[in-house]
Formats: C-alpha cells, structure tokens, sequence
C-alpha cells in the first residue's frame, strides 16, 4: 500500500522552499529594519479564546481543528492555531502588557479545515502587529511596510482596496437590527458576502438612498469619502467619528503617492476589526489583508489598547514569484568529484569553496551537472577544473589557484 | 444492485417496522424484542439488512458499508455539524419518531434563555451525549469560556451542579418540565430520516426501495400527533444547593450494577432510599451521614471525578482504563475493588479468518493491503492496543454496545468484554487475545483533599465498604 499525504496537507520541495525561504527572508529582513521583534506563539492554544464575540466569526469556527489534548478530562478544547493575531495579542497580554508599544511581527502556520482537500489546510502567514502604537500613524506604517515587502518581492500589479469596519457597524446601527442580528450581517459582510448590507436598504427607508452610493462606488480618493461626509453630515451624525477616521488615513495615503481603492463591501476579514481595513491584491489575487482592532485585547482580559496588524498570505505570493527570482545561481555552484583516495584533499578543497562563499557539493554517481556551471576533478596529483557548459579543462595545484581563476573567470 | 441497508432498534423501531410491513419488503426478523441481527427481504432479494443502534447508523452509512440507512435526525446532525463533509445524504424525512433534542438548564442555574449564556463571564459547563452538537451550539451562542462533558447517558441529572446546561432528547417540553429541567429551547426534531452514502446514491439504482418507502408513509406524515402528556414523573430531586466543603460527593452507577451496589450498601448497613428507583430518580438520599449521592452511567464518572465534581464514585474497572489511557495525567485512582461485575476485555475476529492469535492477524492484514477496522465502545483501550500491537494502518469505529453484530462485514476486529464468552460464541466469533479482567471498584481523585473532615470521611467510607465486602465474601462462602 502506497503511504498517501494527508488529504489537504501540502509538500514543500526544495524549489518551492527557496520561494517560501525568499517571502520569509524578505518579510523578515523589512520588518526587522523597520524595528520590529520576532515572536512564535504555540501551535496548540485553548478553543475559548477564539469563540467570544468579537474574535473568529462562528463560520471560520466550523472549521477549526479542535480536540481534547492529554490532560483533557476537564472538557476544556484546544486548537491549532486558526489565526495569527489573537495568538500574539495573548502573547502580549501574557509577557508584555505595561511595557508600552509593541511591535511584534511573525511568521506562522494556521490551520483551517477546507472540505475539497484541494487547497492546503494548513497556511502559512507573514504577519506584524502594532500594539499601543499613535493609531493613524499605525494604520499607515503597516500599510506602509506591507506594500514594500510585495514590491521587494517584485509582486506586480499590486492594488490596495480599504474599507472601514467602524463605517460598516455605523449602517449596521442605523438599521436597528437585534445585537445578534447585527453581529450575523458583519460576520458575512467579513465571510466575503457582498450582498449582506445591500439587503438593508429595503428594511430601512432612510439607508435605502445611503446605501448604493455607498456599496456601488469605488471611490479612489478622500475626496469620495468628504462627499458621502457631507451627504450623511444631517441625516447620519453616528457615521461621523468612524467617517473621519476613514478620510484622514485615505488622506494621508494620498499624500504618501500611495493609490488605493475604497471599497466598503472588500472588508473581508475578521470580526475583531473596528477600524481600517485593507486588502492586499495583485490583480485579482489576494494576497494579504490587515486593520485595526482596538477591542481585541480588552476583550482577551487586557488594558485597553489601540492595535492594528496585517498578515501576508505565503503560498499566494510564493506562486507569483517570477521564475529568476527564485533559480538558484548556477555561477555560484561547484562539483567536486574525488576518487575515495583523495577524499581528504577533496574534502580539503569543498571547504576553501565554500569559504570563499561558493556552493561545494560532492559528485555522486546520480548527480545531475545541468544546473552547475563548474566541477573539479580532485585526484592525488592535481585538481581539473570542468567549464560544463563549455566542455574545457582547466589544471591547477591547489584550491587557491582554483578560486582565483573563478574569480577572474567570474569578472570576465 | 445489490443493496445493504442500516435500520434502527431502539425508538424508531416501532415506526420503522409499520413503514416496511406497508412497504411489503418481508423482513420477517424485524420485529421489536428480536433475535438476530442481519434481516434478509422477501420482496428485495438483493437486499442486506443489518439492524443497528441508532448512533451507529449515520457513521455506517457515511463510511460506505451501508448504501441506505433509516435513523433519527439528531443522529446525523450530530454527524454532519462536526463533519460537514460526510458522504452522507438526507434522502426524506419519514414523518414518525416523536421527542427532539432539547437545551435545557435548571431553574436554580439563573438563566431563562440561551442568550443569557453569552453574557456570562464564568465557565458554562455543557453536558450531553451530543458533544458536537454541544460545541457547535457554544460557538454559535459565542460563549466566552466553555467545558463539554460527553456523555453516555442520563443528563437530567447534571444541572445545577454538574453543569449549566444540558442537550437532552425529550418526548415534549412538558417531558423536560417534568424531569425537573428548564427548557430553553428545541435544537433539533428527533425524526425518522432516509439517509443514503453519497457515492451509492450518485451511482446506484435504488430507485424501487426508495419509492416503495416514499408510497408507503403515514398518512398523518408530517403532522404529528400530539401525545397527552406522560403520567408525572418523579423529577430528578431536589438539587443539593450549596455543598460545603466538608461534605463528601458520591456517584453510584445506574443500570444492571445498581442491585450488586445495593448488594453492598446492605451489607454495610447503609439504608438508601430508591436505589434502584425510577429512571428519573436521579438523587437518592442515603443514611450516611455528610454524603450527596448521585445516580449517573458508569462511564460518565470518570470525569466527573477527574473534575473533582465528585469525590467517590463506583465504576468498572474497563471505564477507568479506556479513561486513563484518553488522559495519561488524569488524578483518577482506583481506591477499592468492588469484585463484582467480572469480565474480561478480550481481542475477537470472526471464526472463518485463519488467524489464532494477534501476531496473526498482523500478518494475515499486512499481506492483503487494507486497513484493519477494529470497533469497540472503549475506543482508547482498542487504539492502544491497536497501537501496542502495531497494527498499522488501522481505523477505529466507535460503537454503541452490541459490538459483536459488527463482524464480520463492518469490522475485522473487535475490543469487547465479555462474562462468559456464550455471546461470543453464539456469533460464529472467536477470542484471539485477554487484555485484562475487569471488575467494579470504588474510584477517587488523587489530588489533595485540604478539609480534613471531608478526608477522614472518605477514609471512613472505604474502610466500611472493605468491611461490607469481607462480610459479603464470608456470606458467599
């Protein structure tokens, strides 16, 4: 019987781990300069901290991979980690509540159950938080530190949609449904169901002129945002604080060069939102998406705290990665074949190689050379250097020689 | 085609029966009180019947070895809501099969709706033999802290102490009512459904067993009879209140164990009033001096105690180990063999496999290239033998009793206990391994107990019940 992978489980060979390694590296390398801290949270964490509102919305619940653990006879679940925010947010509240500003950034896997087995159930995230932070300068910084990560990573045609959930919520009160009414339309507004506010407007008189201009058009300025403003200012004061939030971050999006779509119905997300929200796409793929959630970690138990954060999808963007970026340098690449004779001086030679920053592997009788420019050919007398591609013998004495003639060969 | 089919014992029996006798299908051995477990039709002589407890039809079917099925609709919710994805079909709601699955709670817990609960900041403790449908219904209420205790059975008697909230099935609200609860509202109708596997359904002809049950339902189908109400049944008692500290909290079993319980409560002279008593009777009041007694299943109690619910409690020796293998660290301890209740668990396969004994069976299944289904209701104590045993690719099936009809078309093993071996035998079934002897004992918390007149009782407790059993064993003799 041929041993199957995991129905919805994935591989990684090592072409693919040197685009993983590449997105990592590369969100790694940003957000350390950019000053912030690595952190890991536990694979396993307990259920309830995901289950109260406020926190994943009762469908991504249906799929989360929960169990009685070894010492579970108090009834108390765990679960693999479905998310990368609310992990670090207890992170905080547990070792770094009352130090002040936080800025933590990971890169983790999470675990959501998807029926086909066709998509990988385990994801990969490169995610940052921004925990206590001046809230707009916040908002913009990630935005900010997340579009440089893509465009370091050559991601083209990248496009950022924002929407605002404290807009969302306002209309949502406007139309005077039940708390767990309103509580059901946001989780599917975020569950990616456009369709969920349009419905409002028919139950209430005075959303139903509100409503299609504000889910039909795509405004690209806050210049669309100040006309709604002025539209609702009478009719809508409640709308106004999470209004002018939403105006001043587009604002100053403008003023960065940074274009960008409105797009209330985007806000595909998670309920802890209460403010920004945006998403990350290149054309239509999206690859990344964050906001603000101030009411997270009071929710957990926690001071009350401003927060924003944003993640990055890993296999996403690992399958838009252009083919050169991700190749192995060939130049860069040296066999070294020795008889069993001569494997210490073979061994002799690989090192310096490497030393000097060159990939030195040993010649096997299955190795294949067509990825490898150079082979050295140690024997007890000398050492052959093999241009592959070109089918020419070099010798030389020793491993300094070889190294200078491919640094020589190397400017050339 | 040939087609198998899973029908149902138990409470849609009765009903089940009525429909196929319309339907004129001939199973002449599906009868309430019968003898054999595999039905064959007189009209379908391509039928296969095979007769099953009613939690154990929706997973039959879903896994494939049943192509149809006739089972309770809160059965397969409690399926479908942990696995969506099961190849398994709501083919059409039969119209029989009274009750539903309710929530209920206890007037003294302060709660008159489910949305109370999402208020709470403290731990909601759920009790149920449906722990999925338990789960999915804390995620939807949003709760913030939440336990759930899987049951086996007689979750009337958990609230208020043992927990907040219950999912119970019940005839009526008025059933629930009487049973002492609060019920605060009908999560899902018990009622008769047609379920197909997926995969038989999109490929095979059924098509002639399914209109024949479709002509022949009840004509009131759909409308159902209202019942008068049951004859008053003695509520679950009073809750105990407020339990101070010093008093000891002990749970002794129900069912068949309960006349050797009370076997030794005499001979202790402990006078216990309704024990046995009425199903409902769920806290019987005893003259043991700072004692609460409970009256739960057996296999409920171990982590009841492990949660220091209870402080004694008396059980099988089986369900301590299918406990402690589940939960390693668990402070459950075995304080005094009880002696009664012997059985053995023993490792059984079907007489016509060549095999005599698990060495066997490992090397018979390694040449054939299939997973070996081992079913058992002590699920942890079967996958640790299936694990000891390395037995590879194997898949265990949770069964709820009767394990033995399971060989040899649904299972290729089985981890069963058994007294004498008879029913074993009368199976056409051989035992291949014992894995250990089981009997009662009297179980505790290891765990510290800080009030030294609660700790000198349980001490008291036991030395009498070791008295009561020396007075027993000379009595036998």
């Amino acid at each position: 019987m041929i041993i199957q992978r995991c129905k919805g489980s994935k591989d990684l060979c090592p072409e693919e781990m040197t685009g993983f390694r590449l997105v990592e590296d590369t969100f790694r390398d940003s957000c350390l300069k950019w000053g912030y801290g690595e952190v890991r949270t536990p694979t396993l964490e307990y259920l309830h901290l995901f289950t109260s509102t406020g926190t994943l919305t009762p469908a991504m619940l249906g799929k989360v991979y929960s169990f009685l653990d070894w010492d579970g006879w108090s009834g108390e679940r765990v679960v693999l980690r479905p998310d990368g925010t609310i992990p670090v947010a207890r992170l905080y509240i547990d070792n770094l509540a009352g130090k002040g500003l936080a800025k933590l950034f990971y890169v983790t896997n999470v675990f959501i159950f998807e029926p086909t087995g066709k998509e990988s159930r385990e994801k990969w995230q490169c995610g940052a938080e921004l925990i206590g932070g001046d809230p707009r300068l916040a908002d913009i910084e990630l935005m900010l530190l997340a579009l440089e990560v893509l465009r370091k990573l050559g991601i083209k045609d990248i496009n950022l949609r924002i929407s605002h959930a404290g807009v969302i919520r306002a209309i949502l009160k406007k139309a005077r449904l039940s708390p767990e009414e309103e509580v059901r339309i946001f989780d599917r507004i975020l569950d990616g169901d456009a369709e969920a506010l349009a419905g409002l407007g028919a139950k209430r008189p005075e959303l139903e002129q509100i409503l299609p201009l504000l889910l039909n058009l795509k405004g690209k300025s806050s210049g669309f945002l100040k006309n709604m403003k002025a539209l609702l200012n009478g009719s809508f004061p409640e709308m106004g604080t999470a209004l002018d939030d939403f105006i001043g971050i587009a604002a100053s999006l403008e003023e960065l060069g940074i274009s960008y779509q409105i797009d209330v119905t985007s806000g595909r997300g998670l309920e802890y939102y209460t403010g920004i929200m945006f998403q990350l796409y290149s054309g239509e793929e999206r690859v990344g998406g964050g906001g603000r959630y101030d009411a997270l970690i009071p929710l957990m138990g926690g001071a009350d705290t401003t927060a924003s954060g944003f993640a990055l999808y890993q296999e996403r963007l690992m399958s838009l990665l252009s083919t050169e970026v991700c190749a192995r340098p060939a130049g860069r690449r040296v066999l070294v074949r020795t008889s069993p004779d001569a494997l210490r001086r073979g061994l002799d030679v690989a090192g310096k190689l490497r030393e000097a920053g060159y990939v030195a592997e040993f010649y096997h009788s299955r190795t294949n050379p067509k990825e490898i420019s150079w082979l050295v050919d140690v024997g007890e007398d000398g050492l052959v250097l093999t241009d592959i591609a070109r089918q020419k013998n070099h010798e030389f004495q020793s491993a300094g020689e070889i190294l200078a003639f491919l640094r020589e060969s190397g400017r050339k | 085609m040939n087609v198998k089919m899973a029908l149902p014992k138990g409470h849609l029996l009765g009903g089940t029966v009525g429909l196929l006798e319309r339907a004129a299908w001939g199973l002449t051995d599906y009868y309430e009180g019968m003898r054999v477990y595999r039905l064959s039709s007189g009209r379908f002589p391509h039928l296969f019947a095979k007769v099953f407890h009613e939690e154990d039809i929706p997973v039959q079917v879903a896994i494939g070895n049943y192509d149809l099925g006739i089972t309770s609709l809160d059965w397969i919710e409690e399926l479908l809501t942990k696995y969506p994805d099961s190849a398994l079909v709501k083919v059409k709601d039969l119209g029989y099969g009274d009750g539903a699955l309710y929530a209920a709670t206890s007037r003294e817990v302060g709660i008159t709706s489910l949305g109370d609960l999402s208020q709470r900041h403290d731990t909601v403790r759920i009790a149920s033999e449906y722990p999925n449908l338990a789960e999915h219904l804390a995620a939807s209420l949003r709760l913030r802290r939440f336990r759930i205790y899987p049951l086996w059975g007689a979750p009337e008697a958990y609230p208020p102490e043992h927990a907040e909230l219950v999912l119970l099935s019940g005839k009526s609200e008025e059933e629930i009512l009487q049973s002492g609860l609060l019920p605060l509202g009908k999560i899902i109708e018990g009622r008769a459904v047609l379920i197909a596997n997926r995969n038989s359904w999109e490929t095979g002809d059924m098509g002639e067993m399914i209109a024949s049950i479709c002509d022949h339902l009840a004509p009131d189908a759909g409308e159902k009879e209202m019942k008068p109400a049951s004859p008053p049944v003695f509520a679950a008692g009073r809750s105990w209140g407020k339990v101070p500290d010093h008093v000891v909290r002990l749970a002794l079993p129900d069912g068949h164990q309960q006349v050797h319980v009370r076997r030794i409560l005499d001979a202790a002279g402990v006078k216990i009033s309704d024990y046995p008593g009425e199903a409902w009777h769920r806290r019987p009041v005893s003259s043991l001096e700072g004692v609460m007694i409970k009256v739960i299943r057996p296999q409920d109690m171990l982590v009841q105690v492990a949660n220091g619910n209870f402080d004694l409690a008396i059980t099988g020796r089986d369900w301590l180990f299918d406990h402690l293998y589940q939960f390693p660290g668990s402070p459950v301890k075995e304080l005094l063999d009880l002696k009664y209740g012997r059985v053995r668990l023993v490792a059984v396969v079907h007489n016509d496999l060549p095999v005599a004994d698990i060495d066997g069976l490992r090397q018979d299944y390694r040449g054939r290239q299939q997973k070996i289904r081992v079913a058992s209701e002590y699920v942890n104590i079967a996958d640790r033998y299936a694990r000891d045993n390395r037995l590879g690719m194997y898949r265990i099936i949770p069964t709820w009793g009767a394990t033995e009809a399971f060989l040899p078309e649904d299972a290729d093993l089985l981890i069963e206990n058994t007294e004498t071996g008879k029913t074993i035998a009368r199976n056409n079934l051989k035992i291949i391994d014992t894995l250990f002897e089981s009997t009662a004992c009297l179980i505790g918390n290891t765990g510290e107990i800080t009030n030294p007149v609660k700790r000198e009782k349980i001490d008291t407790i036991v030395a009498m019940l070791v008295r009561a059993m020396e007075a027993i064993s000379r009595d036998d003799h």
